[in-house]
């Protein structure tokens, strides 16, 4: 399984005379973490929900590997492999590990969930991942916020997810989780898989990241690889005290 | 290791917090029934037994499905005047000489229909669910009693009498349709994905919306579910009686809200437990019942249940 080659051209959204993107264009390859930085309202959110199908953009283009889309719905772009994680982490706390790898995409016998064969993949699932979690049929409300995180990301796996969009993972995360899932996305690109990260930590996106994009009042004013930039250009270029 | 801790420590915690509810409610109930026996030698017969099970068995088809709705975060306010429009369209129906079985198809079709509409206003207009039944129910009631001029109709013939008052192994019919109504329920909230998807979206909508889920679909379908039961309540109540009133019902909402907090449904949504609301069933009946035996003007039921949700909802609230 290999990651998706997602392209955005000239995409525009705007919010009522609230201009979130004006123009935006990306590239992103397989087998790559590309960070997304900027500051808030920068726009990142909006292109998210545009690439997720929550949003449709007012103007502009999304190609995946060769299709070309106006617009993409939630189920349209989990066809894709667009998994999206985002920083609420969208879990049912009252269901447990394994309903929540499932969600959406339970397995059934008939008309009933067939949870004996859902624990069982989701344990092999979790395994693949390399995540180690107390059991498949705790309740997710239970766990710890890396845990949940992780819980989060193997959902994103199961549904087949080939493009992973990670908002903000680490940001409610203390060192020891903060690891685990950076050690969690760097497999996913080691595996093939094309990632992208929102984040507001500099130091975290250049450990992990081979590309950053900067975006900046909806454009986005830079896209370049970490080994050609360093942190402090990046923040002139976020701040508007640099230009690309 | 601490892992294994970890698992522990959680199966600690979510057993006793799963069956406290439940044991609470079996405490409750043990006590009352020990103490209503001691004040009066009738209430431990049979045939109370019996009596106590039929006057619950209609509230159990109510909060079996109520609990379902609750679960999704939701709420029905309608049922009330759906089981008096249901028992009012069969009993037009059979006085104008269609089978039984036409007749309790169409109070059914009619119940479901207005869950529809429920569902469908609430999931695709996004109104409160709160307003959107409680209006219908209003449209119900109102029907009700425009098409009996406020005049209950009666006298339906033996067939339907089966029904409300027919015996099976020396069980009532209605008391069967309970079992089978709750045993379905729980069935529907631990096995399915209706079930699932119910506390999901009383839990966390969104997180179903995201991934993809026909989340209105199944909203819809919920309230739709709930209409049914009601109109099977607004039928078995006409049999029983052989008389459909256009003010029966008043209240029953209310009533099956208090079973379903008093077995441990939060009304905020989530976790659903469909034991947990026929034990609070049972127990709203025994006590009705003892009142009763104990010469307790009715007025007073109705207090006690008001006093019972509001308690209910706080412990609840407490626990979360």
């Amino acid at each position: 399984m290999s990651g998706i080659r997602l392209k955005v051209k000239n995409l525009h959204k705007s919010f009522g005379s609230v201009k979130a993107l004006a123009g935006v264009d990306l590239t992103v390859e397989p087998g790559e973490v590309t960070a997304v930085v900027g500051d808030n309202g920068a726009g990142k959110s909006t292109f998210v929900k545009i690439i997720s199908g929550i949003l449709v953009p007012d103007e502009g283009r999304i190609i995946i590997d060769d299709r070309v889309y106006t617009h993409l719905t939630p189920a349209l772009a989990i066809q894709e492999g667009i998994a999206t994680v985002y920083q609420d982490l969208a879990l049912v706390n009252c269901g447990d590990v394994a309903t929540n790898v499932f969600l959406g995409r339970e397995l059934t016998r008939g008309i009933f969930l067939d949870r004996k064969r859902m624990y069982s993949r989701a344990r092999k699932v979790l395994e693949e991942m390399g995540i180690n979690l107390p059991a498949v049929d705790m309740l997710v409300g239970l766990l710890s916020g890396g845990q949940r995180q992780a819980v989060a990301m193997a959902r994103a796996v199961n549904m087949g997810g080939r493009l992973f969009v990670l908002d903000e993972p680490t940001a409610a995360l203390g060192y020891k989780e903060t690891c685990l899932v950076l050690d969690l996305i760097r497999r996913l690109r080691d595996q093939g898989y094309s990632v992208i990260i929102i984040s507001h930590n500099l130091h975290q996106v250049f450990s992990i990241a081979d590309s950053i994009c900067v975006f900046r009042h909806g454009r986005v004013v830079s896209c370049t690889s970490v080994k050609h930039t360093d942190p402090e250009t990046v923040v002139k270029l976020i701040t508007g005290t640099e230009t690309a | 290791m601490a892992v294994l801790w970890q698992r522990a420590k959680a199966n600690i915690s979510v057993g006793t917090g799963k069956y406290f509810n439940q044991v609470l409610l079996v405490t409750a109930l043990a006590v009352l029934a020990a103490v209503l026996s001691l004040v009066s030698p009738h209430f431990w017969q049979w045939d109370n037994a019996k009596n106590i099970l039929e006057q619950t068995a209609v509230l159990i088809v109510m909060s079996v499905a109520m609990t379902i709705v609750i679960a999704s975060g939701g709420i029905d306010l309608s049922v009330g005047g759906v089981v008096a429009l249901s028992g009012i369209v069969a009993g037009l129906c059979l006085k104008a000489g269609a089978t039984v079985a036409a007749a309790v198809t169409c109070a059914l079709g009619l119940g479901s229909l207005v869950g529809l509409l429920n569902g469908s206003l609430i999931s695709l207009l996004d109104i409160n669910p709160f307003i959107v039944t409680l209006g219908c129910g209003s449209i119900a009631r109102g029907l009700a009693l425009i098409l009996t001029q406020g005049i209950p109709i009666y006298g339906f013939g033996s067939g339907f009498a089966c029904l409300g008052k027919g015996n099976i192994m020396g069980l009532t019919v209605p008391v069967w349709l309970a079992l089978a109504v709750a045993l379905l329920g729980w069935v529907a909230a631990t096995r399915t994905k209706l079930g699932l998807y119910a506390s999901a979206m009383g839990e966390n909508e969104e997180a179903l919306l995201r991934t993809g889920v026909p989340v209105g679909w199944y909203k819809t379908g919920l309230y739709a579910i709930c209409g049914t039961a009601a109109a099977l309540v607004g039928l078995v109540l006409a049999s029983r009686l052989n008389t459909a009133d256009p003010t029966v019902g008043l209240g029953y909402e209310l009533q099956a809200i208090a079973a379903t907090v008093l077995g441990g449904t939060s009304m905020k949504g989530g976790a659903s437990s469909i034991p947990g609301t026929v034990i609070a069933c049972l127990l709203l009946g025994v006590l009705a019942n003892g009142l009763t035996i104990v010469s307790v003007q009715p007025y007073y039921q109705q207090l006690l249940i008001g006093i019972i949700i509001i308690a209910a909802v706080i412990v609840s609230e407490r626990k979360k």
